[in-house]
């Protein structure tokens, strides 16, 4: 079952919702006893690292999801700040990252491109993405909110970039582990087409 | 390429939906969840709600209203009305809203928008900002524009920015629910002193005045009441959006306008 992750921060209702509108079932979890049964997980976020990154690490819930991600490779989807999560650090704040996938979270420096990042842009997928962007392929806008982006050490990790001043990983894979930046449970039909790719990924 | 946001402005007053003419009392036109389940249908770019009694009544925000409408938006919903402090503002963003607006608050209390974007981010705070034209200047008022501030908006847009907020809402009062075309003076003033994304609202009658405020800013967030609520010239209560082919034929107007 897909299990999001409630620590007490982001659009948990929305991502249930627009599950239920798909007719998959959807687990919340507030604690590590949710996760038992969980073989897909979603981790949402909004705000700023630090405050998420607490909030995360005061639910009691990291060794649960280290031993499902790292160990069990159950598949995981980061959303917005819940992607930036994956990372070592972040330069917009102190605590440490997931460190799920390799790389470290840098502030959107762009000449000309005022932040934040605010709007529907284009979505360039640089495969299927593993399945994540199929049917979005020539055409995807999602909605974005950020002034931080993923800059992963591999090129290979970056799954589909976005163009703001200049382009910039919106989306990551490494392995079992997926991350984009925008919302796609506030995408429309664009954003319910990925959580339902998702939702059907092997 | 990053687009243009057109963006419907819900105004809540005792539960229900209202639509003031220059912030006076509002007409009824219905029920916030029923139209955020339309404009879902619709698409919209964002919504946002603001509850324009909490602050005059002296209200702390309606988290239960919140969270529904949240749970039940998919687009951004931006949510002002009521916010004093950062924990009501951190409990509202934990509700699943993007954005947290304060107006009232943020002029009257100048570290707050420090202390949200502090601990939320700046991209997680708008500021709302009522303006009127008195004596040939422009004015910041709150508290449902009830109370003069002495501020002109450009120069208090300006510093909001320089304290955190990611997004500053400009509101005209004078142009509220008259649907005669937003205040580009206004619109002008604020967008030479400040960097961060802009909204626009009040005044917006047609489709045109939001391709004609497009066509002058480019990247610009244009929001509206009385267009996106009300249908035809006895201002019929119908919830109304452009559709996908309709927004595209208008920014590319608006581009060739540019």
């Amino acid at each position: 079952m897909i299990t999001i992750i409630d620590y007490g921060l982001g659009n948990v209702l929305a991502f249930a919702n627009s599950y239920k509108r798909l007719g998959v079932t959807v687990a919340i979890a507030r604690g590590p006893a949710d996760l038992a049964r969980s073989s897909k997980l979603i981790l949402p976020g909004v705000g700023s690292f630090d405050h998420a990154m607490g909030l995360l690490n005061a639910s009691g819930m990291r060794p649960a999801l280290d031993e499902l991600v790292i160990a069990k490779h159950v598949p995981v989807l980061g959303v917005c700040v819940g992607m930036q999560m994956l990372a070592r650090a972040s330069e917009e704040g102190r605590e440490q990252g997931l460190r799920w996938v390799d790389g470290d979270v840098c502030r959107l420096d762009s000449p000309g491109a005022h932040l934040p990042h605010m709007g529907w842009n284009d979505v360039v997928p640089r495969e299927s993405g593993g399945g994540l962007f199929a049917g979005l392929e020539s055409d995807a806008r999602f909605y974005f909110l950020h002034s931080y982006y993923f800059k992963t050490d591999r090129e290979a990790d970056v799954l589909a970039t976005a163009e703001y001043g200049a382009p910039f990983a919106c989306a990551v894979r490494s392995g079992n582990i997926f991350g984009v930046q925008f919302h796609p449970e506030k995408s429309h039909r664009f954003g319910m087409r990925l959580l339902q790719n998702f939702a059907v990924l092997h | 390429m990053l687009r243009p946001r057109i963006i419907p402005c819900l105004l809540v007053r005792e539960q229900g939906l209202v639509k003031t003419v220059q912030f006076g009392a509002g007409k009824y036109v219905g029920d916030p969840i029923n139209a955020v389940r339309i404009f879902n249908e619709k698409e919209v770019d964002e919504l946002m709600v603001l509850d324009i009694d909490a602050t005059a009544a002296g209200r702390t925000p309606d988290y239960k209203m919140i969270e529904s409408l949240a749970a039940e938006c998919r687009m951004p919903l931006c949510y002002g009305g009521g916010v004093t402090s950062v924990e009501q503002a951190k409990r509202i963003i934990g509700l699943g809203v993007e954005k947290v607006a304060v107006s009232s608050a943020a002029v009257e209390n100048p570290r707050l928008v420090g202390e949200i974007a502090g601990s939320l981010g700046t991209q997680s705070v708008v500021v709302v900002l009522d303006a009127k034209k008195r004596a040939g200047r422009y004015e910041v008022m709150t508290r449902n524009g009830s109370r003069a501030t002495g501020r002109d908006p450009a120069a208090l847009a300006g510093d909001c920015e320089r304290s955190g907020a990611g997004e500053i809402v400009v509101n005209s009062i004078d142009q509220d629910g008259t649907m005669s075309g937003y205040d580009m003076t206004l619109a002008r003033a604020v967008r030479a002193a400040t960097t961060v994304p802009l909204t626009i609202l009040g005044g917006a009658g047609s489709l045109q005045h939001v391709a004609d405020l497009i066509a002058s800013f480019g990247v610009i967030g244009a929001a509206a009441g009385s267009l996106f609520v009300f249908k035809g010239r006895y201002r019929a209560v119908l919830i109304n959006y452009p559709n996908a082919a309709e927004k595209d034929a208008l920014l590319a107007a608006a581009r060739q306008a540019s």
